[in-house]
């Protein structure tokens, strides 16, 4: 087995791990290597061929292969190497990445600083034990996507998606302009878990209806699906009897949620968040292993790609810094909780400030839907800092810069989302969030 | 003179006929490969295990719940028996677990004590009650409300569909031609004689046919004039669990049973995953293999019973299997309606485990109705050994990659699969057709993701290695095509067209 050594390996190379790797370059890491599956860098977002990428990252509205290819170009103009058609077996503590490709057999490369870039997958019919039988025609909509953007086949021709993510919203629109008859979006939660935008675009602007509250109680057909059960359910969604409805069609795209691909961190002992599914990690991104960061959807599951590269870059210039011995160890650690009206915050608990560090950057998802709301941190149980926001969607990621002044060196550290007052609601102008 | 496995024609004739491509069809038909004759086993789908051998539980039985004196009580032993020798040979996974029978309170006790007695009458060696304190040291996570077990330690697990491969690749490598998609229509006599078969792909003339038809058998004896036995198709449903919580259990685990069934199983995979199930259900559809919310709530609340603290995020797939019950017993032996027509149908549990002795029975009932056997000295016993590369150490996979480039290409992330495997499991003598097909014999997709990263790449390489089109590309069953391309459907031409 031929060995390498480079200061900072990020392992994918999809939007996360490029933007890992030019930060990690640019914070002074002399060797930095991109590892990718793929035949080409860029990940997921080379797939996702409609528009809507961009706007805060740079200040215009690309499209997937453009936003990837606006990195892919930047990574091309520095030295990092990038490795291509190569899968990584293991990543162990110590920076010990095996990996395999058909042209360099397998190899062994020692990293200063590995960033974790590996994305999410989607979840499955199975994980959402949705019964009925098992035909051919029922497909993960980012399956689904790619056979339809990138192989240029059809996964059927009357179709309902399942679910209400972004990628099904987004699938029901591209069916529609591929000539396929798309009949309905069918959500078992109350509200939607996309997208505002892609609820207008992809389907209001197409006439295709979103059933909210609603569970698919049956698949069927035996050698292609034939169609689909429906019921209607209650605030426990559970099934409302009665209620039940069958709608045919050959194509089932689920949309269920996406979990990140955490395999390789699971199996080296990253501290994982039960809720998130990714890396406990503090400001830097760094996991519980020293010189191991993560960044991107295999942290937490974003939903615009340019919180991706910000993110990713936070971590690229923590794993640079890592492997000159210029990041401190963590120091005195303290976890930061997801309270009232919140499910997740990343980063999930802080290490001792850098010496000028002005604020820090927390992303949030709620747990519900809210009207006008406030955003409250609470330190050793005192509110320390307000903000408002118009309207709180959990398919909506919340994002907030917090003064490092106003975390102090308090031991308890509580995010919450609560109702906000009306007449505050009323009087000020609120600013509104990604 | 290896055999052939496709959609293929007919040959005009064969010494024997085998219907059905089953866990029991394929293991008869590589018993009858050892012998100098033509023989040809028609399947109606387009691969081997698709009916009740891809959806059961994966157990090879001790063989203590048999009644003794029945066929089941003396095939499942001596199955139990030859998988553990022919398992290696053939590439059958296989894991000697040993299985309990987990009673929680002292009447429960007293059913796995009587279980113990009647093992031991059917020659089940090895067989022990455990105490609590014993179960509970073995088993970690089961419920601490538990009085003992009866540990079976030839209790042991199979790959159900790596075992009717291993049978069908080893009888094709011996001379046996399978032929895929080709149904039965009817069966030709003269004189209450068999003289042919005729199938979707044409007549087969033969003095002997096998009836392996599984829920399709009680139809095939009817085809003779013969009603002497009914399949009545039971259900059971499943959930399987990711490999990351493989350690849940380390062995077989059954309930005390009831009447009805074994009741609901805890048990690992030889892949390193959990499943539970099945429950029972008596259905009138012999293709009627959905699942449902009642169904697997119910799998769920028996699980429970011996595993309180299921770990039901971590489910991946749910499925239902479907059992060919005849009655009380399996039903071997010629058929009172025609001469030369031999059943083995009505093979519910424990048939995955009796298939090889089932295999052998079949052979003798043969040759006592007049088939002529010669063995044959070209008989190999062994398929090669097909490498898996997620198996190996370091070493070994860098072997593998430097002996096959495609080795070093990894397709299937979850289960780790490489594109060098997927090319074998087509290309080998009874190789994949479909992605189901892939999944079964390599497992790619068959991981926590189900293909959604895998799949395109899977349908991609099936029409590169089959050189057919991605729209001729199917998922499992004939008509399961999964692609359809833009001008298709331009045409308004429908998957099902």
């Amino acid at each position: 087995m031929r060995e390498f050594s480079y200061d900072v390996v990020t392992i994918g190379g999809g939007p996360a791990g490029m933007a890992a790797a030019l930060a990690a370059r640019e914070a002074g890491a002399e060797r930095v290597l991109i590892l990718e599956r793929d035949r080409e860098l860029g990940g997921i977002l080379q797939q996702c061929i409609h528009n809507g990428f961009g706007l805060r990252r740079f200040e215009e509205e690309l499209t997937g292969p453009g936003y990837a290819h606006r990195y892919v170009d930047m990574v091309k103009a520095t030295d990092i190497d990038v490795w291509l058609d190569t899968t990584v077996l293991a990543a162990e503590p110590g920076g010990i990445i095996t990996s395999v490709s058909p042209h360099a057999g397998l190899t062994v490369v020692r990293a200063k600083s590995v960033v974790y870039a590996m994305g999410c997958r989607e979840r499955t019919r199975g994980a959402i034990r949705t019964p009925g039988s098992r035909p051919a025609g029922v497909f993960t909509a980012g399956a689904a996507q790619r056979m339809v953007n990138m192989e240029g086949y059809l996964p059927g021709k009357e179709v309902v998606i399942v679910g209400s993510g972004d990628i099904g919203l987004i699938m029901a629109r591209r069916m529609t302009f591929e000539g396929a008859k798309v009949k309905a979006v069918f959500e078992i939660m109350p509200y939607s878990n996309g997208l505002t935008r892609n609820i207008v675009q992809c389907l209001e602007d197409f006439g295709i209806p979103l059933y909210l509250g609603h569970s698919v109680t049956a698949i069927h057909g035996k050698d292609r699906v034939t169609g689909i059960t429906v019921s209607q359910v209650n605030d426990k969604l559970e099934v409302i009897d009665g209620t039940a409805f069958d709608v045919a069609c050959d194509c089932v795209l689920l949309s269920v949620g996406l979990i990140p691909e955490n395999e390789l961190g699971r199996a080296a002992g990253v501290a994982l968040d039960p809720i998130t599914s990714g890396a406990r990690v503090d400001q830097f991104r760094q996991t519980s292993i020293p010189g191991f960061f993560a960044a991107g959807n295999v942290l937490h599951v974003h939903d615009l790609v340019d919180w991706v590269s910000e993110e990713a870059a936070i971590a690229g210039r923590s794993a640079a810094r890592h492997a000159c011995g210029e990041l401190a160890p963590s120091g005195r650690e303290r976890s930061v909780m997801a309270g009232e009206g919140l499910r997740t915050v990343v980063p999930q608990r802080l290490s001792d400030f850098e010496p000028g560090k002005m604020s820090v950057r927390f992303y949030f998802r709620a747990a519900k839907p809210m009207g006008a709301s406030l955003l409250q941190f609470w330190a050793d149980g005192a509110l320390a800092f307000e903000r408002k926001l118009r309207v709180v969607k959990p398919s909506e990621m919340i994002v907030a810069d917090i003064p490092v002044r106003k975390i102090g060196d308090a031991a308890t550290l509580e995010f919450r989302v609560v109702p906000a007052p009306e007449q505050v609601a009323a009087e000020e102008e609120i600013e509104e969030e990604a | 003179m290896t055999g052939s496995f496709g959609a293929e024609s007919l040959p005009e004739s064969a010494d024997v006929v085998i219907i059905g491509g089953g866990v029991v069809g394929c293991a008869i038909a590589r018993e009858l490969a050892r012998f100098d004759l033509s023989v040809v086993l028609i399947e109606r789908s387009p691969d081997v295990a698709t009916g009740t051998s891809k959806a059961n539980s994966g157990i090879l039985h001790a063989g203590f719940d048999a009644e003794p004196g029945t066929w089941k009580a003396r095939l499942n032993v001596r199955g139990a028996r030859l998988y553990a020798e022919l398992a290696e040979g053939l590439g059958i996974s296989r894991k000697a677990t040993g299985a309990l029978v987990v009673a929680k309170n002292a009447a429960e006790m007293e059913t796995v004590a009587a279980l113990r007695h009647r093992g031991i009458d059917n020659g089940v060696p090895g067989l022990e009650i455990w105490g609590r304190d014993r179960l509970l040291d073995h088993e970690p996570n089961i419920s601490p409300e538990v009085a003992g077990a009866l540990w079976a330690p030839t209790g042991a697990i199979v790959c159900p569909f790596l075992a009717t491969v291993g049978f069908a690749e080893n009888a094709i490598r011996n001379g046996v031609q399978m032929v895929t998609e080709c149904a039965v229509t009817g069966l030709g006599m003269v004189d209450r004689q068999i003289v042919a078969v005729q199938t979707t792909r044409g007549r087969v003339a033969t003095r002997f046919v096998v009836n392996a038809a599984g829920l399709h058998s009680g139809e095939v004896a009817r085809m003779a004039g013969d009603d002497s036995f009914t399949i009545k198709p039971r259900r059971g449903e499943y959930i399987l669990f990711d490999r990351s919580v493989g350690q849940l259990v380390n062995t077989v685990l059954f309930p005390a049973p009831d009447k009805v069934s074994k009741g609901i199983l805890v048990s690992p995979t030889v892949h390193g995953n959990v499943f539970i199930g099945p429950d029972a259900v008596d259905i009138n559809d012999p293709e009627d293999k959905e699942t449902t919310a009642g169904g697997l709530a119910g799998i769920i609340a028996g699980a429970r019973r011996i595993v309180p603290a299921l770990p039901l995020g971590t489910a991946i797939t749910e499925f239902a299997g479907l059992r060919a019950a005849a009655g009380k017993d399996f039903v071997i032996g010629s058929s009172p309606a025609a001469r030369g027509l031999v059943h083995a149908a009505g093979i519910q549990s424990p048939g995955l485990t009796s298939a090889p002795a089932i295999g052998e029975i079949i052979v003798e009932m043969l040759q006592d109705v007049g088939l002529r056997l010669k063995r044959k000295a070209s008989f190999v016993p062994v398929n090669p050994q097909k490498p898996r590369f997620h198996d190996l150490d370091r070493e070994g996979q860098a072997r593998l990659v430097a002996s096959d480039p495609l080795f070093g290409r990894v397709i299937c992330r979850c289960e780790t699969i490489t594109e060098a495997e997927i090319v074998a499991a087509i290309q080998s003598p009874c190789g994949a057709r479909t992605v189901d097909g892939v999944k079964r014999r390599v497992r790619a997709g068959a991981g926590r993701c189900q293909g959604g990263f895998c799949g395109p790449r899977v349908t991609a390489i099936l029409a590169r290695e089959l050189g057919i089109p991605v729209t001729a590309v199917r998922k499992d069953s004939t008509g399961s095509w999964l692609f359809l391309s833009r001008a298709q459907l331009e045409a308004g031409e429908g998957v099902d067209a």
